[in-house]
Parts: C-alpha cells; structure tokens; sequence
C-alpha cells in the first residue's frame, strides 16, 4: 500500500521547457495566480516587507528611548511609531505570515492539489494586501478634514475614549479601524479556507487521526481566528459609527462605556495570541521529530491539548484587565482560568522534550531555532504565570515588564519557530537549500541579540518603568537598562539582515535540494521542490501519521503501530 | 541596597504565607541575619546599588498593599524558578546526551521510535495542575485580602481626578484641592493603621494611578469609580506616574505622594485651606492673570480665577513640581513655562498666550506669592 505514493520516477514530473518570458508576463501571472503555493509566497514576501517597516519603526523608538530625556523624536512621533509597530507587526506580519506558510503548506501535506476555494484565497490575500496599505496611507491622508494628527497614535489596542473624535482628531483612528477591519475580512477569509480544506481535501487514507500535527494545528488556528476577528471587527464598526454618525458606544460623556472596548478588544486579543503561537507550535511539530529522528512523543495528547488551548482561551481575555476595577470574585475567576491553560501548554513542553529524549538529534539550522523556541517559550510562559497572578499583575501590567514577556512570546517563541520554518521549508519552495553557515550566524547572533533586549527589559518594569512612554527622567535608573536593550535591538536587527541576504542568495545560488533534503516523513517531501502546479501527478494514500517513514522503514512501519492501538482500543 | 535587603526580610517572612492580611508583619528569627549577611561593608553605595535602585521599585514595598503583593511575587517567583530550573536542566540533558554522534558505529541508525505513553501524560497533567492550585489559592488570598479590605472609619478619603496630564487630588473632609503632589498621613503605628482611600475617577480618557512602593497599579475608566488604597509606613517621597496610555504627553504626568507625620500633615492641610495668600507688591501680577484666560483654567482661592480645566494654582508654591512633575518649580521655571509650555511639553493642553515679556515676569511674581 505504501509504494503507492508517487515518488518521483513513478511519474513523470519534468517540468515544461522554460520561455524566456516578458517580465510583464511574469507579474502577471502573479497577479491573477489561484495556485495555493503562489499566494502563500506572496503572504510570505509581503509579511516580510512589513517585518522590515515594523523592524525600522522599533530602532528608531530604541534610539529615543537608549537614553533619559531624549530629544531624537517628538512625543507624537514616538506614539505614532508604537502605534504602527504593534499593529504592524500582528496584524500584517505574524498573522498573514503563518497563515502564509499555512496557505503553502496545508495541501501539500494533506495530499491536496489546491486549496478548497482558489479564489477566495487569492482574494483574501489581496484584501490582506489593502488594509495593510490602508493603514500606511494614513502617512499621506491622515490629517483629514479635521487638520489634526495624520498617523494613528493611540497605541496598537487603541483603547476608548482616546480613539473618539474629542481626543483623536484627524482620520488617523478611522485608517487604523478600517485597516486593519479590512484586513480582518482577509484573515477570516483563509481561516474559512484552511478549515475547509482540511475538512474536505485530505487524500485516501488521512483520517483526521492520521494528520501531520501542522494541519492539526492550523485548523484549530483557523477555527480560533473564526471566532475571534468579528468581535474586534464589531468594535472597530461601532467606533466607526461613534466618530461619523454620532454614536456613543465608547463615548463615556454621552453614557458610552471605556471598558466595553477592552472587553471587546480583549476577547479578540487573547486568542489572537493562541492564533499566532498554535501556528509556530505547529512548525515545531514537524521540525522537533525529523531532526531528532523519532515520531512525536503523544501524538493524541498534543492534539488534544491544542484543542483544550483553543477553547481555554476564550475564557482568559480578562487577564488584561485585572487593573480595570473588575473586583474581587471576577478577577479570581480569570485567574483560575489563566492559570489552568498553563497545564494543555505544559504537556506540549513535556511532550517536545519527550520527543527529543532518546532521539539522535542533527543540529541543522532548523533544529536550532526550534531549540531556542523551546527554552524561550519556557520563560515566557512562566512569566506569563506571574502575570496572571493577579496583585502582581496590579504592579507588572503596562509596564516594561511586560513589554518584555509578550515578546518573549511573539519573537522568542513564534519567530524562533517561523525562523526554522524558513529554513526548513526553503528547500521546497524553491528547490534550494539556504546557506547553513550564514544560517548559523543568523541564529546566534539572533539569540544574542534577543537575549541582550529581551532578558534586561524585564528589570525596568521591576523598577516601575510604564510602556508607551516616549522619556523618562534620570533619577529613576532606567537608562542603562534601556541602553543595554536597544545595543541588543541592533544586534538583531544585523541578524535579520544576514537572513534576508541569505534568503535571497539562496534563491539563486543555493545548492539544490532534491524532494526530500531533511530525511523528512510528511507527504510535501514526497513531490519535487519546488513541487509542479497540481502538487501531486496522482492522489496519494496513506496508511499512517508519517507516510515517508513507512516508505524508507517497510522493516517497522508505523501503520503497525497505529493498527495495534487500534486493535487495543476495539479490544476495550 | 535597602530596598532589596527589605525585600529579602520579606521574603524570609513569606514562608509564614498562612493567615489574613497581616497588620503587624512578624519578621521570621533569621531575617536579621540575613539582612545583615546582604548588607556587607559599605552598602548603599556599590554598583548593584546603583543597578538596581530606584525610587520606582516594586520590590522595595513600603505601604501594606504594597507588601502583600510583594511576599506574593516572592513566592511566584520561587515556584516558577524553580519550574524553570527543572525544565531547562532536562531540556539541556536532553540536547547533550542525545545529540547525534557521526563517529559512532550506527550512527546513521534510527533510533527506537516511542509514539507515547499514557502513564506519562498523566504525570505531566496532574502535577502542573497540583502546582496550579497551590498558586491560585494563595492568589485568591491576596486578592480578597487588598480588594474587599474594609475602611476603617479613620481612613482619609482622597478623590483623584485624572486629567490629561496632570492629576487632581481632592480632599473632601477639608475642603482641599491640590494637583499633582498627593499629601498623606503616614502610618507608623500597626496597632492603629492609618490607610488613605483613593477613590479614582477621569476628567478625559483612561488613565492609571500607579505608585509602585505604595500599591499596584489602578486604572481609571470613564463612567465608574474604583478604589484604591494605601498606607505608607515611612515618611517621605514616593514616586509614580500614569500607567495607562492617556495621549502624547502620557509620559510627563508623574505622581509625587508625600507620606508626612500627622502632624506635618495637619498643618500642611490647615495651609491648603486658606484662601491665595494677597501680597499687595505682586498686585501688577494679579491684575495681568486675572484679565487673561489664566482664569478659564486655573482656580485662585479668593479671586475670580475659578477655571477648572487646569490645576487649582491657590497654593502653587507649596509645590515641588509644576507640569506634572515635569520642571522644579522654581521662579525661573514659572517664567518659561509661562511663556512657552509647548518647549518642556510639547503637545500639553496649556497654551502659550502670546504675553510680552514683561507681563510673563509679572504674572511668575504674582505666583511665587502663593504660598
């Protein structure tokens, strides 16, 4: 059964002899593409033009803040340039990225030629590719009728009555609510496809039982971003409507409510942050077992802790909040519930260690990524327990500290996995390798620079330094912990830079890869890289969770293990 | 290095982390020593010092709430180091010990592949869990132990006003008004506790009252009152400043609390309560501020000036700071911000009313009489 995956040589899979074509030709084709695989290229390469605007917004702010009562920026270019950084780097960076990589993906591994809806794909991405743009023209168009402030600065969760007319004049809040309402309409859009897709796509053979943890996880992602967008959607129309047709939803003058906003946006944001962290969980899902050359360790216990995650995090958006005079008993509430989804991520933690544990691990880029996730996924998790705690969070929230523990999360957990992904991945989207030296070299001075901002940013929010601040005086002892943090901020960004040249190097001068480059186990590695239109000349079948394996190992194949636990439960 | 030595008593303490809230904080035999051991030769003036200290520090409590958080944190911290050590020490075996060794003999062999085991799932659920509820009990403590503390009838009651950016403090039993630098009674006694009871409500946007030495942070929505309190158990000046993103000059509106003995206290509020002090030598001063719109926003207790837009000026130089906290309030400094508030804070809602000169010196020697 397992012979009948067609690897290449099974079936002809020389690609058509190439025509010089027109450059115009080419862009073309890009633009009109439905190919799942193109999209996902396209999410990628403009995530990552926004990663490099967000990455100068945040130097600029380092170089204001490196030193007590710097004059490098006026106070409203600092709060425009947090403003645009936060919203950038989630809401057109991290997000389209994994769900870029997503988009790319998905099919191939679940034996799938394209994704569900090919256009609604194509015009998610587009729809993505606006919003973002809105916002940024708000650069030229933002002052509006009004003359006031252009560029939003109100900070990335905008939080009412500052947003309203009375305090935000010019259009700069309504280009950051149609932005990134806009771009809601695309997220909501590829999460509707990737659901599905993996619901209705999956070869012969791939029970849901049987798929590779990645789409496992991108499908609880995409069910997650489901539920969570229109809440944050809904806010950003009702604030529409309270700035232009004279609604009083966040107008507390006129009976509005301030903490209906962060209700609102809270509930949208804190699965926002299981939404961009289950998509790295998911590449280190695949990048953990193939470089310690072992299965996952529980695969039904990770799937169902990302679904016990999913769900949790729905309860938890008040965590946020803890400081807003909820009292007593709600806070108690959203502190049990904080701290229970600490236990569905703990297991995935056990069960990555459980992996590598008796496994011959390569340390290949990807591997060293994905090594440095799981160290710093720690700590950002456990500081994540002392914010949820809730009288410490009384004197961690807003404050550098965490500042320091969110993006522990987003670039030391996420970024450290989408990294790997890059490297690992790489391969089959352009049928090369990325350089390993330069690769090394990316990571380390990464993990420098990340540790050089990242741990020494925590001790001034110990020392009571309050983000969104644009100075601070000398007296408080705060400015040499904020020059050690923006050397670290330089450092990376030097790191980021050998990526780039790497990334694009590689594309033309890479050693060629081959389908299979990693030894890998999952069904993308088993058409040629870069992988033709139609993905697969002929349906695949799969007997197992790792199909490759079966193929390479026919002494020990896992779909005996797999019929075993079968026959074990049937027995019960 | 005081501050963190107190720290550590009170860490020492936290191993007493039964019972309620305690008034009379019963420092454990061995934290003498221990304070003694931190301390060394020479403390106060070494580079952890320098590192380390700031007049902003949450781990330097000096107020009930304050410490109750404090012995909290200790104790998350110690749990969560002590998760951190375990995983990472297991994590860093791992790496070690089975890395790949190109050397070996089967060094190209697969290892055994293990797909799972229920037992060990188990374990790895239910002792987080335990973990979980031992934290979330003695979070539950702490919580209740702040929040639902009841006011005793001898607390004094404050009104903070948040306004972008500068704070109002109102003292409704005395009739006081003031911005800016919020007077306290300390609370030396543990038998008698003194606590001040701030009830926190916004002129604008969001704001948050934070004095970490003092207490954890509080923000101030629009459309409810919520409360805070604290209780300084030492005289002096405690720092803090708004924690919640309130628009461009967010970052210069500072909060001065000054813990004072009661009798300080009483008399600084007995000064508060009288009218502007009337020099007849800074009349020229008066006459220029009062025909200006100085008055739409400022109040002098005593004269037509009864703005409120802007902070109550009537007793302006018991100040230490003017703007917030932005400049010493100096003579000089009256001068400058008078003429230009935009060049020490750019975007504040003060504007700069075109005066010559002359009726700037003026009106800066009219103020400096209101003592």
């Amino acid at each position: 059964m397992a012979d009948s995956i067609p690897l290449s040589g099974i079936v002809d899979l020389t690609p058509d002899e190439e025509h010089p074509r027109l450059w115009l030709q080419v862009m073309h084709d890009w633009i009109v593409t439905v190919d799942h695989k193109k999209i996902g290229l396209m999410y990628i390469a403009a995530s990552l033009m926004f990663f490099a605007i967000g990455g100068v917004e945040v130097l600029l702010m380092r170089i204001q803040l490196a030193k007590p009562e710097s004059k490098f920026l006026s106070p409203e270019q600092y709060n425009q340039l947090f403003t645009l950084h936060g919203t950038t780097m989630i809401f057109f960076v991290a997000m389209p990225i994994l769900f870029g990589f997503g988009n790319y993906l998905v099919p191939l591994m679940i034996g799938a030629r394209d994704m569900a809806f090919p256009r609604l794909n194509a015009f998610s991405f587009w729809i993505y590719l606006f919003g973002a743009s809105l916002l940024y023209y708000s650069i030229l168009g933002g002052k509006g009728v009004f003359g006031g402030s252009g560029i939003p600065d109100v900070g990335w969760f905008a939080y009412a009555p500052l947003t309203e007319n009375g305090f935000s004049q010019g259009n700069g809040s309504d280009y950051w609510a149609l932005g990134i309402f806009i771009t809601g309409i695309g997220t909501i859009g590829t999460a509707l496809n990737i659901t599905a897709t993996t619901i209705c796509m999956r070869c012969k053979g791939m029970k849901l039982s049987r798929m590779p943890l990645y789409v496992w996880l991108m499908l609880v992602t995409s069910v997650m971003a489901l539920a969570a967008i229109p809440p944050l959607s809904a806010a950003q129309i009702m604030l529409v409507l309270d700035r232009h047709l004279g609604a009083h939803f966040f107008d507390i003058q006129a009976g509005g409510s301030a903490v209906l906003w962060a209700h609102f946006f809270w509930i949208f944001g804190h699965p926002e942050v299981y939404i961009l962290v289950m998509p790295a969980f998911a590449f280190a899902n695949e990048i953990i077992p193939v470089f310690s050359r072992k299965a996952i360790f529980g695969y039904p216990a990770m799937v169902a802790a990302s679904v016990g995650i999913a769900f949790i995090s729905f309860t938890v958006w008040a965590h946020h909040m803890f400081t807003v005079g909820m009292g007593a008993v709600a806070n108690t509430a959203f502190v049990l519930s904080t701290m229970v989804i600490a236990v569905p991520t703990g297991i995935k933690i056990f069960n990555w260690l459980a992996t590598i544990w008796g496994g011959k691990i390569r340390f290949r880029v990807p591997m060293l990524f994905c090594i440095g996730f799981l160290f710093q996924f720690t700590i950002a998790g456990l500081t994540g327990i002392m914010l949820g705690v809730a009288p410490f969070n009384w004197q961690l929230h807003n404050s550098y500290f965490v500042v320091a523990h969110f993006h522990y999360v987003i670039l030391g957990g996420i970024f450290f996995c989408l990294f790997g992904a890059f490297y690992y991945w790489f391969p089959k989207m352009t049928g090369r390798m990325m350089d390993e030296t330069l690769g090394k070299w990316h990571f380390w001075l990464f993990v420098l620079g990340f540790h050089l901002t990242f741990d020494f940013m925590h001790i001034p929010g110990l020392l009571g330094m309050p983000r969104e601040i644009y100075t601070y005086e000398p007296g408080h002892h705060w400015g040499i912990w904020n020059m050690i943090v923006t050397i670290g901020a330089f450092v990376q960004a030097i790191a980021v830079l050998i990526f780039v040249f790497n990334l694009v190097r590689s594309c033309f001068k890479g050693k060629l890869a081959g389908n299979d480059p990693w030894d890998a186990w999952t069904l993308e590695w088993t058409t040629t890289s870069p992988p033709p239109s139609y993905n697969f000349a002929s349906e695949p079948t799969v007997r197992s969770r790792r199909p490759l394996w079966d193929l390479k190992h026919p002494e020990e194949p896992d779909w005996e293990y797999e019929l075993g636990t079968e026959n074990e439960m049937a027995a019960k | 290095m005081n501050g963190w030595v107190n720290g550590w008593a009170e860490t020492v303490r936290l191993f007493g982390l039964s019972g309620q809230v305690s008034q009379s904080p019963r420092i454990h035999a061995l934290s003498p020593l221990l304070i003694e051991a931190l301390r060394g030769p020479g403390s106060g003036s070494g580079l952890f010092d320098r590192l380390f200290t700031s007049p902003n520090n949450i781990f330097s409590p000096q107020s009930l709430p304050a410490h109750e958080i404090f012995r909290l944190s200790m104790f998350t911290l110690i749990v969560t180091g002590a998760i951190f050590v375990t995983v990472s020490s297991l994590l860093l075996y791992a790496i070690v010990r089975f890395r790949q060794r190109p050397g070996e003999a089967d060094a190209d062999r697969e290892p055994p592949q293990i797909y799972g085991s229920n037992q060990i799932e188990l374990a790895w659920t239910v002792i987080p869990i335990l973990i979980i509820v031992v934290l979330f009990l003695s979070t539950v403590r702490v919580i209740f132990g702040i929040q639902q503390a009841p006011e005793p009838k001898q607390a004094l009651n404050v009104q903070v006003i948040g306004h972008r950016f500068w704070w109002e403090f109102r003292y409704p039993k005395y009739g006081v008004i003031t911005a800016n630098e919020l007077h306290v009674p300390v609370s030396s006694d543990p038998k008698n506790p003194l606590p001040t009871y701030l009830k926190l409500t916004t002129a604008d946007v969001d704001h948050s009252f934070w004095v970490p030495r003092l207490a954890g942070k509080t923000d101030i929505f629009g459309g409810q009152v919520n409360t805070t309190w604290i209780q300084p158990e030492a005289t002096g000046i405690y720092l803090g400043q708004c924690a919640q993103f309130c628009g461009i000059e967010h970052a210069r509106m500072l909060i001065r609390v000054y813990a004072q003995s009661t009798a300080d206290f009483q008399s600084w509020i007995a000064n508060q309560q009288q009218t502007a002090v009337e020099d007849p030598g800074a009349a020229e001063g008066r006459v220029i501020f009062e025909q200006n719109a100085c008055i739409n926003c400022h109040s002098i207790a005593g004269t037509v000036a009864n703005g409120r837009f802007g902070p109550d000026l009537t007793h302006l130089m018991s100040r230490d700071t003017i703007a917030a906290g932005t400049l010493p309030n100096t003579r000089a400094n009256l001068e400058k911000w008078i003429k230009d508030p935009d060049a020490y804070k750019p975007g504040c809602l003060m504007p700069a009313m075109e005066l010559s000169d002359q009726d700037v010196k003026k009106i800066a020697s009219y103020l400096v009489t209101l003592h």
